[in-house]
C-alpha cells in the first residue's frame, strides 16, 4: 500500500559492482522515505555509497534489488526499469551537482530552457518560466551570460532553477556547496528548503556541509553502503516554514 | 531549441576556420571536376565551332588533334568536285613556342581557308576577322597580346586584327587564327642558311652522280629559289574541312572520299570522339580517381572533425541524458552541426571557387549538373561521417556526468 505523502521511497536497495573476487558491495538495503516538501541530508564519508544511492534514486545507476518508488509509482523492481527512465527522469527528477554542470554553450537562461523545451514547452514559453525561474533565484539579471561568466554561487542558482524546470516532485543533490564558500553554500541550502517547503518536492542532498544542517528536516548517514537515520530537526526549520 | 546552432554561436570562432577548411578542401574537389569540363570543353571547342561535317586527313591518321596529319594542299580541290560536297576548306593545325619579352609564348596555329573562311564564326571580344590574306591574327586572349600588337614569326611580321575568348587547344595553349598560308609559312619556315646548305648537297650529289655529269643543265636547277627548288616540300596541310550540301548522306559522301586511298575520312562526332577516347581520356581518368580520392579524403577529414566536436561535447551530452533528452535530440545536434559545416563548406567552396578558377591557366568549367552531384555527395559525406560522433554520443552515459 502506498503512502500518497511520499514523494521518494527506497525499499532494501543493493548495488553489487563485479563478481567473485572483485565483488564489491556499493550499497546494502539501503531504505529511505521522502515525504513531499520533506528536505533530507545524506552524509559520509567518500566511498561509503552515498553517490551510488543518489544515482539509483535518480534512475541513472539501476540497483541490483531493491525497489524504488517516487510519488507512489514502482519506477524500478531491481535491475529492471518500470517505466521510460529517460523521460521519467526529465518530467519528475531534477538534479544539482557538487559542480554547476551547466551546459557550456547556452547561456543562462537557455540552460533553463533547453529542460522545459526537451518536456514538450514551446519555446516562448519556456523562455518566460525560464525567466521567473531565474528572477525567482536571483540571478535574472546574468540570464545572457554564458556559465563561464557566472560566480559559482550563479551558476549554482541556475542549475537549481533548470532543476526546478519541470515542476519535479524529487530534486537530487550532490554536494552542491562544495564549490562555494561558506555564505554562499548556506544560501544554496536555504534555496533546497525553500523550493521544497514552497513547491512540496522532496529533496536528497548529498553534502559534508556540516554547518548547513539545521537546513535539513531528516537527516540520514551512510557508512560502507548502509544508510542510518541520524538524527530529526526541529519542527520549524530555519527558513521558518513549518513541515 | 537549435542546439547545433548554439553550439556554432558559442564557438563560431573555431567552426568558422573549420568549415573554412572543409570549404577550401571541398573547393579543390569541385576545381577537379571543372579542371575535367575545361578539358573536355578545349579539346572539343574547335571540332564544334568549326562546324565541320566530314574531317579528311591523312590515311590511317586520327586527324590533326591527335597526332599529325599531312595532306597535299590540292586535296581541297579533289574533295570539292565529289558529288553532295558543298564546300571543302583547307586547315592547318600546329602549336608553336617562341619567346616573347623573355617569357615562353606557346600558341596553337590554325590555318583559315582564306579567302572562303575570313574566321567569321570565331566569336570576338575585339577588332575584326580577317580582311587580308597575309600577316593578320586573330588571338586568343589568353595569349596576352593586345589588339593592334605585332608580333614576329617565321619570316613575316603579323598584327593581331581581333581577340577572341576561350579558344583553347586540347593541350590548354591559346589559339591563334591565320591564313592557311601564313599557317604554313610558319610551320614549314627554313631558315636561309638551311636552303643554301640543301643547294649545295644537291649540287654535289649531282656532281657525282652520272645524270649529273651528262646534264649540267639539272645542276643549275640547284641554285634556283626556295619555292622552285624540288627537293625543298612543298608546304601541305592538316586536314580538309568538308561542308555538305543539305539532304547530303554524310556516310555515302565518306566512304566515296576514304576510297581514294590516301585519306582517312571521319565525321564530326567521330573526330570528337577521337579526342575524348584518345587525348582525354587518360587526363580524364586521372582526375576522375584523383576527384574520387580527394572526395574520401574529405569525408574523413569531415568525420574526425565530428568526432573531435562530439567529444568536446560528451559532458554536455551526458548532461542532456541526465535531464532526459530523447537520443534524436543528441542525434540531432550532431546531424545538424554536420549538415551546418557541409553545406557551408560547400557555401565558400563555390563562392571561394568563383574568384579563383578564372585565374587558373586551364579552364575550369563548373557545370550545373556537377555542382548539384557534389552537393548531393556533400549532403552524403555529411551525413556519413556524422556516424562516427553519433555513434560515440549514443553511448555517453548519463552517469558520466558525475566523474
Amino acid at each position: 500500500m502506498t503512502d500518497s505523502r511520499l514523494s521518494i521511497e527506497t525499499i532494501g536497495l543493493t548495488k553489487i559492482y563485479g563478481s567473485g573476487n572483485t565483488e564489491v558491495v556499493a550499497m546494502r538495503d539501503a531504505s529511505m522515505q521522502v515525504n513531499r516538501g520533506e528536505v533530507v541530508a545524506l552524509l559520509g564519508p567518500s566511498g561509503a555509497g552515498k553517490s551510488t544511492f543518489l544515482t539509483a534514486v535518480g534512475l541513472i545507476n539501476p540497483p541490483t534489488s531493491g525497489q524504488i518508488r517516487i510519488d507512489g509509482q514502482l519506477v524500478m523492481d531491481g535491475p529492471h526499469a518500470k517505466v521510460h527512465l529517460r523521460s521519467f527522469r526529465r518530467r519528475h527528477i531534477g538534479f544539482v551537482f557538487q559542480k554547476s554542470n551547466l551546459i557550456p554553450f547556452l547561456s543562462a537562461i537557455e540552460n533553463v530552457q533547453v529542460a522545459l523545451e526537451l518536456n514538450g514547452e514551446s519555446p516562448r514559453a519556456a523562455r518566460r518560466r525560464a525567466r521567473e525561474l531565474l528572477e525567482y533565484l536571483g540571478v535574472a539579471d546574468r540570464s545572457g551570460n554564458y556559465p563561464s561568466m557566472l560566480s559559482g554561487g550563479q551558476q549554482q542558482r541556475v542549475a537549481v532553477a533548470r532543476a526546478l524546470a519541470n515542476r519535479p516532485s524529487v530534486i537530487l543533490a550532490d554536494e552542491p556547496t562544495a564549490a562555494l564558500d561558506s555564505h554562499r553554500g548556506r544560501q544554496v541550502m536555504e534555496l533546497f528548503a525553500k523550493v521544497a517547503h514552497e513547491r512540496g518536492a522532496g529533496v536528497i542532498v548529498v553534502t559534508h556541509d556540516q554547518r548547513s544542517l539545521d537546513v535539513f528536516d531528516t537527516i540520514y548517514e551512510m557508512e560502507d553502503g548502509v544508510i542510518h537515520r541520524k538524527a530529526h530537526q526541529a519542527a520549524t526549520g530555519p527558513t521558518g516554514h513549518r513541515r | 531549441m537549435m542546439l547545433a546552432g548554439k553550439d556554432i554561436r558559442h564557438n563560431f570562432g573555431r567552426f568558422a576556420l573549420t568549415t573554412f577548411g572543409v570549404g577550401m578542401l571541398l573547393m579543390v574537389v569541385m576545381g577537379m571536376g571543372g579542371i575535367y569540363r575545361g578539358i573536355v570543353e578545349d579539346a572539343t571547342l574547335l571540332v564544334d565551332r568549326v562546324g565541320a561535317d566530314l574531317w579528311v586527313v591523312q590515311r590511317h591518321t586520327r586527324g590533326p588533334f591527335a597526332e599529325v596529319s599531312r595532306i597535299p594542299m590540292n586535296l581541297a580541290d579533289r574533295v570539292a568536285v565529289v558529288p553532295g560536297v558543298q564546300q571543302a576548306r583547307e586547315f592547318v593545325y600546329h602549336t608553336i613556342q617562341r619567346e616573347r619579352e623573355g617569357r615562353p609564348l606557346r600558341m596553337a596555329v590554325l590555318g583559315l581557308s582564306w579567302p572562303v573562311d575570313r574566321g567569321e564564326w570565331i566569336p570576338l571580344t575585339a577588332g575584326r576577322p580577317l580582311r587580308q590574306g597575309h600577316f593578320e591574327m586573330i588571338a586568343d586572349e589568353s595569349l596576352g597580346l593586345a589588339l593592334g600588337e605585332q608580333i614576329r614569326l617565321a619570316k613575316d611580321t603579323f598584327t593581331v586584327v581581333g581577340l577572341t575568348r576561350s579558344m583553347i587547344s586540347s593541350s590548354g595553349d591559346g589559339i591563334a587564327f591565320f591564313t592557311t598560308r601564313d599557317a604554313q609559312a610558319i610551320q614549314f619556315d627554313v631558315p636561309g642558311e638551311a636552303v643554301r646548305l640543301e643547294r649545295a648537297a644537291r649540287k654535289a650529289r649531282g656532281e657525282q652522280s652520272d645524270i649529273g655529269s651528262q646534264q649540267p643543265i639539272l645542276l643549275e636547277q640547284s641554285q634556283l629559289p626556295a619555292s622552285a627548288l624540288p627537293p625543298i616540300a612543298r608546304p601541305q596541310m592538316s586536314a580538309v574541312l568538308v561542308s555538305l550540301e543539305p539532304g547530303a548522306d554524310p556516310r555515302h559522301v565518306a566512304a566515296v572520299i576514304d576510297g581514294w586511298g590516301d585519306v582517312s575520312v571521319y565525321t564530326r562526332e567521330g573526330q570528337r570522339n577521337l579526342l575524348l577516347e584518345g587525348t582525354v581520356e587518360k587526363v580524364r581518368r586521372q582526375i576522375g580517381l584523383f576527384r574520387a580520392l580527394l572526395t574520401i579524403i574529405a569525408a574523413i577529414i569531415m568525420a574526425l572533425i565530428l568526432y573531435t566536436l562530439t567529444l568536446d561535447k560528451l559532458h554536455s551530452i551526458a548532461l542532456l541524458k541526465l535531464i532526459g533528452a530523447p537520443n534524436r535530440v543528441i542525434l540531432g545536434l550532431i546531424l545538424q552541426q554536420a549538415l551546418v559545416l557541409g553545406i557551408a563548406g560547400y557555401g565558400i567552396a563555390y563562392a571561394v571557387g568563383q574568384r579563383l578558377f578564372p585565374l587558373f591557366p586551364r579552364r575550369v568549367i563548373l557545370t550545373q549538373a556537377d555542382l548539384l552531384q557534389l552537393g548531393g555527395i556533400v549532403l552524403a559525406i555529411s551525413v556519413l561521417s556524422s556516424l562516427l560522433g553519433i555513434w560515440k554520443a549514443l553511448k555517453v552515459s548519463p552517469n558520466e556526468v558525475l566523474s
